[in-house]
C-alpha cells in the first residue's frame, strides 16, 4: 500500500491540482492511490483541501490539472451522474419532499430498474441499516442518527463500488457518532466497498480507517495506517495535528542512522530519533507523546539523557494522571501517566527528572 | 404479609409542595396553586407588555385601514339616502296600491310635496337625484328641476283661505301654542308633522326664529288635508274647509315635469326606498332590479362589469405566468451563484423598486407605441413592414408587458429566498445517485422550489388583480382592469356605492382564490424564505 500508483489501484489521483481563483492552489500536486476495498480517511483542518479532493472525485469540481482515475479509467471528463459513486453528505441531503422509501428508490428509478427489483433492493438496504420499518416516514420525522442511516442506505442501495462520505457524522452527538462509526466500518468491510471518508475529527479517522491521509495546505502531509500515523508522524504538522504532543526546539548536535542528539535552545541535550533531519547543525523540532514521557528513570536506558522538570499542575483524570511540567523553559509540557498504585501523585512545585526512549522522541522539521 | 400495625397508613396524595403531582389532579406549583394558574400569572405581564408594544400600530391599522375598509364595504349595501330625504313619500308609497301599473295616488304626491320642499331647502334633493340617476337616467334633472319649482307651487291658495277664515292662523306664536298641545297634535297628525319639519327647517337650515317667520304653505296644505278628514279639535280654530277651493298636488307635479306621473319612475323610487339594497351588487354583475322587483340582466349594451372581471382575472393570470416564466431562471441563477455576484445581480432585480412606478410605466409607453423604439427597430430589421406596425400599447398586450415588468421583483424575491434554502448538496446527492442535470432539477430542485412559486404567484396575482396605475396608462380601453372602473366611480361618477360593491366582489374573489389555493397547494407550503 505504497503511496503512488500501483497496478491494482482502484482510485488514483495523479498530479492533481485545483485552483478556484487562478491565483491560489487549494490542492497542490496530489498523488494518491487506493486499492479496492480500502477505507481511506482524508483528515485535516478546514481549508486544507480535503473536501475539494472529495468533490473532484465525485465530479462536482473539476481538476485544474492532473488526472483522476477510477478503476483504471480517467474520469476527468465524466459527469458526476455517470461515475456511479455513492455519496453521503454531512447534512444528510435526504430529499424532504420524498419518503424514506422514495429517497431510496430515486437512484434505482433513474437507473430504470423494475418495481419489484426496486422494492427488493430498498428493503435490503433498509435492513442493512436496521431502518426497515421507517420506509414510509418523511426524513423530517426522523432523528439525526436515523437520517444519517437512511442517507447511508441511499448511498449504498444502488450498489456502488466506491462510496464517498463528507463528514457524515459531524452533526451528531458523541455517543451516536461512536456507534455509527462502528456500523459504517463494519458495513463497508462486509460489503467490500471502497470508502473515501472526509473528517476533521482525528479520533474518527483513527478508529475507522485502514489508512489516513492527513491534509494540510493542499498537500497530503502523511498517508499511513492509524497506528503509524500516531506513533511515527513524518513531520511536525502531523505530530501536532494527531493526538496530544509535546514539542521542544533545538539544533542537531550529533546524528547517525538510528539516533541523534539534539541540543535544546535552553542548553540541555536529549536523545531523539532522526526523521526529518539529516545533518549536524540543522534546526529541529522534537516531538514526544505525553504518555511516552517517563518519570521513573529506572525504566530508561542507563545512559539515556534526562531533563529536570518542575511540576506546575497535577490533574487527576480517573484512569490517568495529567501532569503539566516546566521543561526546558516551556511550561506546557504534558506528562500522562497511568493511575497505577506505584505511581506518585505529584504536587505543584515538586522537582523531578524526566526522560524517554530515543525512538519515542522524533526529530522533525523545524 | 407485613404487620399492618407497623406499616404507616397510606397518605392520600395531595398538594405536595415543590411541583409534585397530586394523584389525578393538576400539577401544583411550590405555593400549592395549580401550576397552570401560576404560569398564566407569570405570563400576564409579558402579554401586557407585548400588547402595549403593538398597540400603536394596532390602533393605526384599525383607524387607517380596517375602519375605512369596513365603511367602504358597508356603502355597497347602504341606501339610506332615499328614506332619509323622502321619509313621508317612502311611507306613503308603501301603502299605495296603484303601482306598478299606474302612477300613485294623491297622498303620495302630498307626502312628496312636503319632503321635496324640505329637501330643496336643505339642497339634499340633488344628491338624491344623483343617487337615483345611477338606477335610471334622467332622475337627476327631474329632481333638480322640480326642486326649483316646489317653492312656487300654487298651494298658497290654502294659506290665503285659512288666513281669511281665521286671522289667528297667520300668527306663528299661536301655531306654536297649538302644536304644544298633545290632543291637537293627535287630531291633526299631518299638520303636526309638517309644523315640526318647518320649525326644524327654520332653526337648522335658515337659522331663524320660527316664532318670527311666516308659516310656510306646506303646513297649511297639511292642515287642509287633516281638516278635510275630520273636524277641528277643541282649542283649535274651527275652520270649515268644505267650501275651500282646492288644488291637486299631483297636477302641480305633473305641471312641473310630466315624468312625475310616469309609473316607471315611481317604481325606481319604491325599489330603492329600503335602507339597504342589493342594487349596487346587481349592477356590479351587469344585473338590475326589474320593475317587478326581480333581478334581471341589464340590456346587452350596458353590460360591462362581468367582462371586466373576467378580463382582470385572465390578464392577472397571464401576468403571473409571465412572471414565473421570466423570474424562475433568474432566481435559480441568483440562488446558485456565489453570494458576491448574487448580491450584484440582486441590485439589478431591486433597481425597479427605486424607480418611480410612473417613470417605469411611461418608459414602456415610449418603447411600445407604434412609432416607438421596439416598432422602429422591428421595421428597421425588416421583421414587420412599416404599414403593419405592431399594436403593443393601449391594449391588453401593453398591460401584460408593463405589468410583468413591474411585478417581476415580487416573483423573484420569494422564489430566491426559497431557493436559497435548498442546500446545494441536494442536487449533488441526486447527481451522485445517477440523475442527470434535468432529472435532478425536475425531481429534486423543482418540487422544493414550488413553495416559492406559490408565494410569488399569490403575491403577483393579488397585486395585479387590484393594480390601477399601469393599466390606466398603458391599457387603453381593452387593457384596463376592474380597478380602473372602481377608481372611475370613486373619483368621476361619484357612485361610491357601486365602487364599494365592485371592490367587495374583488375582495371576495381574491379571498376565494386564496382559499382554493390553500386547498390545492396548501398555504403551509408557501414560504417567503427561511
Amino acid at each position: 500500500m505504497a503511496n503512488g500508483s500501483s497496478s491494482e489501484a482502484f482510485v488514483e489521483f495523479e498530479r492533481v491540482q485545483k485552483s478556484y481563483d487562478g491565483e491560489k492552489l487549494v490542492v497542490k500536486d496530489l498523488n494518491l492511490s487506493l486499492p479496492k476495498g480500502e477505507f481511506l480517511t482524508m483528515l485535516g483542518p478546514s481549508g486544507s483541501g480535503k473536501t475539494t479532493c472529495l468533490m473532484m472525485l465525485a465530479g462536482f469540481e473539476t481538476a485544474t490539472h492532473g488526472e483522476i482515475r477510477l478503476d483504471g479509467k480517467s474520469i476527468n471528463n465524466i459527469p458526476p451522474h455517470k461515475r456511479g459513486i455513492g455519496m453521503v453528505f454531512q447534512n444528510y441531503a435526504l430529499f424532504p419532499h420524498m419518503t424514506v422509501g422514495e429517497n431510496l428508490s430515486f437512484p434505482l428509478e433513474v437507473r430504470k430498474l423494475s418495481k419489484s427489483e426496486r422494492e427488493q433492493k430498498i428493503a435490503r438496504a433498509l435492513d442493512m441499516v436496521q431502518m426497515g420499518e421507517f420506509k414510509n416516514r418523511r426524513p423530517t420525522q426522523l432523528s439525526g442518527g436515523q437520517q444519517q442511516r437512511i442517507a447511508l442506505a441511499r448511498a449504498l442501495v444502488f450498489e456502488p463500488e466506491l462510496v464517498l462520505m463528507d463528514e457524515p457524522l459531524g452533526a451528531l452527538d458523541k455517543q451516536l457518532r461512536e456507534s455509527l462509526q462502528f456500523e459504517i466500518t463494519e458495513l463497508a468491510h462486509r460489503l467490500g466497498i471502497t470508502v473515501v471518508y472526509v473528517t476533521h475529527d482525528q479520533t474518527e479517522a483513527l478508529t475507522m480507517s485502514d489508512r489516513v491521509a492527513v491534509f494540510d495546505d493542499g498537500r497530503i502531509q502523511q498517508l499511513a495506517p492509524p497506528d503509524e500515523l500516531y506513533e511515527k508522524p513524518q513531520n511536525s504538522f502531523v505530530a501536532q495535528f494527531i493526538g496530544e504532543n509535546n514539542t521542544l526546539e533545538g539544533v542537531v548536535e550529533k546524528i547517525d542512522a538510528t539516533s541523534c542528539l539534539v541540543r535544546l535552545d535552553g542548553g540541555e541535550v536529549i536523545d531523539a530519533l532522526p526523521v526529518n533531519v539529516s545533518k549536524v547543525g540543522e534546526r529541529t523540532r522534537v516531538s514526544i507523546r505525553p504518555e511516552r514521557v517517563e518519570s521513573n528513570l529506572d525504566r530508561l536506558h542507563p545512559d539515556a539523557h534526562t531533563l529536570p522538570a518542575t511540576v506546575q499542575e497535577f490533574i487527576y483524570m480517573g484512569d490517568t494522571f495529567r501532569t503539566r511540567l516546566n521543561v526546558a523553559g516551556r511550561d506546557d509540557f504534558i506528562m500522562k501517566t497511568r493511575n497505577a498504585p506505584d505511581q506518585p501523585r505529584l504536587k505543584p512545585g515538586e522537582q523531578i527528572r524526566i526522560g524517554w526512549l530515543a525512538e519515542d522522541c522524533r526529530a522533525l522539521d523545524a | 404479609m407485613t404487620d399492618s400495625a407497623t406499616t404507616p397508613p397510606r397518605q392520600p396524595m395531595a398538594a405536595l409542595p415543590g411541583g409534585e403531582v397530586t394523584e389525578g389532579g393538576p400539577m401544583l406549583a411550590a405555593d400549592g396553586r395549580p401550576l397552570k394558574h401560576s404560569l398564566k400569572r407569570a405570563l400576564r405581564r409579558e402579554k401586557l407588555r407585548a400588547f402595549l408594544l403593538v398597540s400603536p400600530l394596532l390602533i393605526f391599522i384599525l383607524v387607517a385601514f380596517v375602519a375605512p375598509i369596513a365603511d367602504m364595504l358597508f356603502r355597497s349595501v347602504e341606501n339610506q339616502i332615499v328614506s332619509e330625504t323622502l321619509p313621508r313619500t317612502v311611507v306613503a308609497l308603501r301603502e299605495d296600491q296603484n303601482l306598478p301599473e299606474a302612477a300613485p295616488g294623491e297622498p303620495v304626491y302630498e307626502a312628496l310635496y312636503t319632503d321635496l320642499f324640505i329637501a330643496a331647502e336643505y339642497k339634499s334633493h340633488t344628491r338624491l337625484g344623483s343617487r337615483l340617476n345611477y338606477e335610471m337616467t334622467g332622475l337627476s334633472s327631474l329632481f333638480r328641476g322640480t326642486g326649483r319649482d316646489v317653492g312656487r307651487f300654487d298651494t298658497d291658495i290654502y294659506t290665503d283661505q285659512f288666513v281669511e277664515a281665521e286671522p289667528a292662523l297667520e300668527d306663528p306664536v299661536a301655531w306654536s301654542n297649538w302644536m304644544a298641545d298633545d290632543e291637537i297634535r293627535a287630531a291633526l297628525p299631518a299638520t303636526a308633522d309638517a309644523w315640526d319639519a318647518w320649525v326644524k327647517l327654520t332653526v337648522e337650515a335658515n337659522e331663524d326664529d320660527p316664532l318670527e317667520e311666516d308659516v310656510e304653505d306646506f303646513v297649511y296644505t297639511a292642515l287642509y288635508r287633516d281638516l278635510s278628514n275630520g273636524a277641528a279639535p277643541a282649542g283649535f280654530p274651527d275652520v270649515d274647509v268644505s267650501g275651500f277651493e282646492s288644488v291637486s298636488i299631483k297636477a302641480l307635479f305633473e305641471e312641473s315635469d310630466e315624468d312625475w306621473v310616469d309609473p316607471e319612475i315611481w317604481q325606481v323610487i319604491k325599489t330603492y326606498s329600503p335602507a339597504y339594497t342589493d342594487g349596487y351588487f346587481l349592477n356590479s354583475v351587469d344585473m338590475m332590479n326589474g320593475p317587478d322587483g326581480d333581478a334581471q340582466w341589464r340590456p346587452a349594451d350596458e353590460q360591462i362589469y362581468l367582462k371586466l372581471f373576467w378580463r382582470t382575472m385572465w390578464m392577472s393570470l397571464a401576468i403571473t405566468f409571465s412572471c414565473i416564466l421570466l423570474g424562475y431562471p433568474i432566481a435559480y441563477l441568483l440562488s446558485t451563484l456565489p453570494l458576491r455576484s448574487a448580491n450584484v445581480l440582486m441590485i439589478l432585480v431591486l433597481l425597479p423598486f427605486w424607480t418611480s412606478l410612473l417613470v417605469r410605466t411611461s418608459a414602456w409607453k415610449v418603447l411600445l407605441q407604434q412609432q416607438g423604439v421596439i416598432n422602429d427597430t422591428l421595421v428597421w430589421l425588416g421583421i414587420v413592414s412599416d404599414a403593419n406596425r405592431l399594436a403593443l400599447i393601449n391594449n391588453a398586450t401593453g398591460t401584460v408587458i408593463a405589468m410583468t415588468h413591474i411585478l417581476l421583483p415580487f416573483m423573484i424575491l420569494p422564489l430566491y429566498s426559497v431557493m436559497k434554502t435548498i442546500p446545494p448538496s441536494y442536487m449533488r446527492a441526486a447527481k451522485s445517485m445517477g440523475a442527470n442535470d434535468w432529472t435532478a432539477f425536475w425531481r429534486v430542485w423543482f418540487p422544493l422550489s414550488v413553495p416559492g412559486i406559490g408565494a410569488g404567484s399569490i403575491l403577483a396575482f393579488i397585486l395585479s388583480i387590484g393594480y390601477y396605475i399601469t393599466p390606466e396608462i398603458v391599457g387603453g380601453t381593452e387593457g384596463v382592469f376592474i380597478s380602473n372602473r372602481i377608481a372611475y366611480h370613486i373619483s368621476s361618477s361619484l357612485n361610491w356605492g357601486l365602487a364599494a360593491a365592485l371592490g367587495t366582489i374583488l375582495l371576495a374573489l381574491v379571498l376565494t382564490l386564496y382559499w382554493v389555493y390553500d386547498r390545492i397547494v396548501g398555504i403551509d407550503n408557501v414560504k417567503l424564505g427561511g
